[in-house]
């Protein structure tokens, strides 16, 4: 579904991502993992349009993406969420998920002054969907609170019930369970694998809790220091010298416990 | 006669209420809706201001025209060119980064007060333009003052239903979005660029309103009335008082500060002589000041922001 080929990304004289390339399979629950650095969010901030490579090329469906607006991959199915939330503080949390739908006919100012009897009909669908949602993510109680209220849990539950607003293709998460207690990252498991199961969403997954990704993903790809390190199953990266090597440091390789 | 002057000074107060009203609605759509920091508004107000002027006044020898047009032409070209020169300054600046378009706005102000000095031929210059003409007037003797104020209110109640609208409106939705949090917004598939230049030109299409009414009412121009003090500051202060994000706020903050003003001015005139220069930065400290301790009191303005509530349906 997504080919990503010899991309890098330098900022400065920094190498983030150094010539990684993997392949997202379609209807697949991938796995990108590494340690802190590794230029994880930097490969997903580059599939999703928002830094554009210094080198290497991105295949969506086949198609060249490279270089595209955020906006036009979203449009393609392409829906990511953010590792620090990035919600709308100072609109209520129905907003926050009613503002996403695409291609909204009251997105349309003359619409919106001359058709309200449309506008509004539509609204209240996309009204009845972030409901759903609403009651899907138990965030139903906080409807109309203001988004920038909500708690740091509330907020990772709120950044994937907007991919659940659109009919995505691919979601990508950046570490949607950080900061979320074990009862929530459950849930959240769940609802992963519901929407995956459900609306044939196919993931890709940061994370840092590896029973998370081990429950969820494969394959799992690990990221070090800007390179594709390994990729396969969980068990087979749990086995590798190298992983531990790389969450460890170098010289603290051999008093391995449980990173990976 | 008391009861009469106090009416007359009540009609010619709430014309100018209802101008700086329609330039208050005009800055929340830009700065209360979408989050742009437009310090150029005074361009917006004398484009309009002059582009009526123009098309409106009888052929004169002192400046560009008049082309001697009906009102509504001179109208309809304020609004039009005010939009497009925010058309043009929107493509330009909102591409980077956000205070960009405040010191672009900045520039543009500049060049306009420069050309409106400087180019004669089309402004009139420091002598600017006599003879514009009030509409509806002679249409009951004895009251084209209470019927251009009745023109104005009808103005600020058409774009406060148009402001209003697009505030509950999927459009106001998406602004609102890009405001808090750009990046999340293109994320969600919103062109921000598209939004933010339709809100900017929205918002200048007003302020060109309000420029042409404005110069319709007072029928002589010239560059002066169109220092950033008055066409700049006031409304920021207007806005930021009477509650960015509420056009009830934006409405009332024009009410509020333009009486305040005026009544600064009575007070400065009774300053001793040798103050009495000075007056004019007297009387901006003072609003200062009042912005200081609205602000204090009611951090959000007099009447906050407050997130259109769905109904609830069922
Ligand atoms: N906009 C930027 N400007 C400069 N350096 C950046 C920028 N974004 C990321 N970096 C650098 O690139 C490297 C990779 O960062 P990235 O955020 O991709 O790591 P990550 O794998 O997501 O880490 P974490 O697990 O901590 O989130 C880091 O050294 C970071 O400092
Ligand atoms: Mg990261």
């Amino acid at each position: 579904m997504i080919q990503v080929e010899h991309l890098s990304k330098s900022f400065g004289g920094l190498r983030a991502v150094n010539d990684c390339s993997f392949t997202l399979e379609e209807g697949a629950i991938t796995g990108l993992i590494g340690p802190n650095g590794a230029g994880k969010t930097t490969v997903f901030n580059m599939i999703a349009g928002f830094i554009k490579p210094s080198g290497g090329r991105i295949l969506f469906e086949g198609q060249d993406v490279t270089g595209f607006s955020p906006e036009r991959l979203f449009s393609l199915g392409i829906v990511r969420t953010f590792q620090i939330p990035h919600e709308f503080s100072r609109m209520t949390v129905l907003e926050n998920l009613m503002l996403v739908p695409p291609a909204q006919s009251g997105e349309n100012l003359f619409s919106s002054w001359l058709r309200w009897g449309a506008v509004r009909r539509e609204e209240r669908d996309v009204r009845r969907k972030g409901e759903e949602v609403l009651e899907f993510l138990e965030l139903t109680h906080v409807r109309d609170e203001l988004a920038g209220n909500l708690s740091g849990g509330q907020k990772k539950l709120l950044e994937l019930g907007r991919t659940m607003m659109t009919d995505a293709k691919l979601v990508l998460l950046d570490e949607p369970a950080a900061g979320v207690n074990r009862t929530l990252m459950g849930k959240l498991a769940r609802m992963i694998q519901q929407l995956h199961r459900e609306r044939g969403y196919s993931f890709c997954i940061i994370e840092h809790d590896m029973d998370l990704i081990a429950e969820l993903c494969h394959p799992v790809i690990v990221l070090a220091e800007g390179r594709v390190l390994t990729q396969g199953s969980m068990e087979s990266i749990r086995r590798d010298e190298r992983v531990l090597e790389a969450y460890l440091g170098h010289s603290g390789a051999h008093e391995t416990e449980g990173a990976a | 006669m008391e009861l009469a002057g106090l009416l007359t000074y009540g009609i010619f107060f709430l014309t100018l209420v209802g101008i700086y009203g329609l330039l208050a609605l005009g800055l929340n759509v830009q700065w209360g809706y979408a989050g742009m920091l437009n310090i150029g508004v005074a361009a917006f107000f004398t484009v309009g201001a002059y582009t009526s002027a123009i098309i409106t006044t009888a052929e004169s020898s002192g400046h560009l025209g008049g082309f001697g047009l009906p009102f509504p032409v001179g109208l309809a070209s304020a609004m039009a060119l005010s939009g497009i020169l925010a058309l043009g300054v929107g493509l330009i600046t909102l591409r980077l980064r956000s205070d960009y378009l405040a010191i672009a706005s900045i520039g543009i102000a500049e060049i306009v007060r420069l050309t409106l000095k400087n180019e004669g031929w089309l402004t009139g210059g420091v002598r600017g333009m006599a003879g514009i003409p009030r509409p509806l007037a002679g249409l009951i003797p004895g009251y084209d003052a209470t019927l251009y104020l009745l023109l104005v209110l009808a103005f600020v109640a058409a774009v406060y239903w148009a402001n209003e609208r697009a505030w509950r409106s999927p459009w106001g939705r998406v602004l609102r979005a890009i405001r808090e949090n750009e990046a999340a917004a293109r994320a969600m598939g919103k062109n921000s660029l598209l939004f933010r230049l339709q809100a900017f030109v929205l918002g200048a299409v007003v302020m060109g309103l309000a420029g042409a009414l404005y110069a319709h009412f007072v029928r002589f121009i010239s560059p002066e009335a169109f220092n950033p003090l008055f066409a700049t500051f006031l409304i920021w202060v207007m806005l930021i008082a009477g509650g960015s994000g509420n056009n009830r706020g934006a409405l009332l903050g024009a009410f509020v500060i333009w009486i305040v003003w005026s009544a600064t001015e009575i007070f400065v005139t009774r300053l001793p002589e040798d103050l009495v220069t000075r007056a004019g930065a007297l009387r901006v400290l003072l609003i200062g000041i009042l912005l200081q301790v609205i602000l204090l009191a009611r951090p959000q303005g007099i009447l906050p922001e407050r997130p259109p509530r769905p109904e609830r349906h069922e």
